[in-house]
């Protein structure tokens, strides 16, 4: 694995929304490419389209115009069962506000995009590995003991932390966190971006989306969003 | 992604299921749906059961016969020409009339229907000696009072002489009572005309109550009254050269299909009629047909079966609330989990699985709710008659007062197929109702949901 080997490109991104009467253009022509094992942060002020463009980069939202690679493939000619196995298997998803299923347990939402992926048999063969992998991912985040506990009974430090976990669990190439430690006190949050750094030096390519420029900082590149584009690109 | 069962939808299903307390009411409101269904289409199919079973036990499969009161000539030889047919089982010739009835020591009386019948040969069409009380077993006997077998015996509906109790039972003498009633009829001639015009217009004839017939028909069991044939010929002005009847009741073997067989009569009865077209009274032909039981009880029947279509109707109304209930309660349940829907796309779920996984969710209700429903339903019926028995005994209360009613028991033998019919019907209402919440979820954008401010 090379860091100089480009996993993520966007050539062009153009994005818009309707807003009531008028159109909003939030991503006005950006360029973005991202190589294997970086931890990147990208900042920029409220409204800038941080977030947008994590969606594109996804697969969860489609630009207007411009192309988004993975590998050198196009994402816009993945039909929808490619798209959705990317979203399955390359990237994984950290939301500001964690969203994990409350009617499972905190193994089962980190079980949950395994399971996904595989059908009854499928995953009764593989219960055991997956299950495992599961218990892996959870001790490496400190929540062996919270395994059984529904995601009420967590703290929101402790639910970043099983939304990490629910993201890795399939091995994804590009992790992608929107805001992961916006809805956390800044000593949680410490503890979360440990956690995302951890995880990159043990190779993981990671996106972060965050308007804080100190928290940007534990990245190891930052790149600001203005005015549709990336300043100084 | 593949498309199928999935352990995680699975696990969704049933835990909303559990965990998500609205659903309840869908469940509590498809059993509920289901109870009364199963209760009332049980109770109503064993009914119009009974009433079919009833007049087709009274006509036999097929009737050839006319409803002039002249009725038709040469009757035996057709007769003759059916029984010898191979799909044939039996044929019993009938005289059906009009009379009047008074008990001997009064002029005071009523009207009643007549039927003049053969008894052997009629049991052997119909189920008349199962409707006997004392001769049954003995129908050779029926027209003879067990108090002196040589009088003129006649067998009267059970109505005609017992009063029917409050639990539609009757209260039995241990022999019939020595009761003379006079007869009265008005004797036509082939042609139609009064055959006593120039003596005393009416035949009058005592009669002696030998039995009783219980069919289970309210209208016959209150006015018909059985003579021996050969005395109903007598008293109708059908006797004579060329003796005729009103119709003849036909059995089919047990394996001819009702129709085929009718359609065979009808051919022999056509051929039959072309070789009298020549006879002296080819013309009390001419009004008679040939019509299975169904078609000949028409009137009867048909009242019943159209209450049971308003039924149906009715339930299909419940059907469509019970859609609009599931509607609601998973377009909330759904508008509630928008953010599962969110994450479940983000990890690579496609829409076809998310609809897949709510119309589960339906199933499960469905299926449930038919459950209890099916089951509660299964023991009401179990208990009813025990329950109204109760009901009256404490209470004074009936659902059908049996002194009009002619049944005995609330019919609630619960049949396997209207089971499975109900239960599968009750499941395709909860999918019809989470169609469209489905259908809304799957097509949510994951964007919209999992995002605060998109921007």
């Amino acid at each position: 694995m090379s860091k100089n080997d480009i996993i993520l490109r966007a050539k062009e991104l153009h994005k818009s929304y309707r807003m009531g009467a008028t159109r909003v253009n939030v991503l006005k022509g950006l360029d973005f490419a991202m190589e294997r094992g970086r931890f990147v942060a990208v900042v920029g002020a409220s409204g800038s389209g941080k977030s947008t463009l994590l969606h594109i980069l996804g697969g969860l939202d489609r630009p207007d115009k411009g192309v988004v690679q993975f590998e050198g493939r196009d994402l816009a000619r993945l039909g929808a069962a490619q798209l959705n196995r990317y979203r399955n298997k390359k990237v994984g998803f950290v939301f500001q506000f964690y969203h994990l299923l409350d009617e499972l347990s905190v193994l089962e939402n980190v079980c949950l995009p395994a399971m996904a992926a595989k059908s009854v048999a499928g995953w009764f063969a593989c219960r055991s590995r997956m299950k495992k992998r599961a218990e892996e991912l959870l001790a490496q985040l400190g929540l062996s003991e919270r395994a059984k506990h529904k995601p009420y009974q967590l703290s929101g430090g402790e639910r970043q932390r099983v939304a990490i976990g629910r993201a890795l669990m399939n091995e994804p190439a590009v992790l992608l966190a929107d805001e992961p430690t916006g809805n956390l006190d800044s000593a949680t949050g410490n503890g979360i971006l440990d956690v995302l750094e951890k995880l990159n030096k043990a190779g993981q390519t990671i996106v972060m989306v965050t308007h804080d420029e100190r928290i940007a900082q534990r990245a190891e590149r930052i790149i600001t969003l203005a005015d549709g584009k990336i300043q100084g690109a | 992604m593949k498309h199928g069962l999935d352990v995680y939808k699975i696990i969704l299903a049933s835990r909303y299921l559990v965990k998500r307390r609205i659903t309840y009411f869908a469940i509590v409101a498809v059993a509920l749906c289901v109870f009364i269904v199963v209760v009332v289409m049980t109770v109503l199919t064993g009914l119009v059961s009974d009433f079919k079973q009833a007049n087709h036990g009274f006509t036999g499969d097929c009737v050839v016969g006319t409803e002039s009161l002249v009725g038709f000539a040469y009757f035996q030889e057709l007769a003759q020409k059916l029984e010898q047919q191979e799909y044939v089982e039996a044929v019993s010739p009938v005289i059906k009339s009009y009379a009047f009835l008074s008990p001997v020591w009064t002029e005071r009386g009523r009207g009643v229907q007549i039927l003049g019948i053969e008894p052997v040969r009629h049991s052997r069409v119909t189920n008349f000696e199962r409707t006997l009380h004392y001769r049954k077993g003995n129908v050779d006997k029926a027209f003879e009072p067990v108090y002196d077998p040589n009088l003129p015996g006649c067998v009267l509906g059970i109505d005609l002489v017992f009063e029917r109790g409050p639990e539609g039972d009757y209260t039995f003498d241990s022999s019939p009572i020595r009761v003379g009633l006079a007869i009265t009829c008005f004797p036509l001639t082939a042609k139609g005309a009064l055959a006593r015009a120039a003596t005393g217009l009416v035949n009058t004839k005592t009669f002696y109550f030998s039995d009783t017939s219980h069919t289970g028909l309210a209208r016959t069991d209150n006015s018909l009254v059985y003579l021996p044939l050969e005395q109903a010929q007598l008293m109708c002005g059908m006797d004579g050269p060329a003796p005729r009847v009103s119709a003849l009741y036909v059995k089919f073997k047990p394996d001819v299909a009702l129709q085929t067989g009718c359609d065979n009569v009808a051919s022999l009865w056509q051929n039959f009629k072309q070789q009298k077209a020549e006879a002296k009274y080819a013309y009390s032909l001419d009004t008679v047909t040939v019509q299975s039981w169904k078609e000949y009880r028409r009137g009867f029947v048909a009242a019943m079966e159209k209450e049971e279509t308003m039924m149906i109707v009715m339930f299909s109304l419940v059907g469509i609330t019970t859609v609009f209930i599931v509607f609601v309660v998973f377009y909330m349940v759904i508008s509630h989990k928008s953010k599962d829907i969110g994450v479940l796309k983000s990890i690579g779920v496609s829409n076809a699985n998310i609809m897949q996984l709510f119309m589960g969710f339906a199933f499960s209700v469905g299926f449930l709710g038919s459950v209890i429903g099916v089951l509660l339903g299964w023991l009401f019926l179990l208990k009813m008659n025990q329950i109204e028995g109760w009901l009256f005994e404490k209470f004074g209360f009936q659902l059908w007062d049996r002194t009009i009613y002619a049944i005995g028991d609330i019919p609630s033998r619960v049949e396997f197929q209207v089971l499975v019919t109900i239960t599968l019907s009750a499941i395709v209402t909860c999918l019809m109702g989470a169609l469209v919440p489905s259908w809304q979820a799957a097509r949510l954008s994951p964007v919209e949901t999992l995002h605060v401010s998109r921007l």
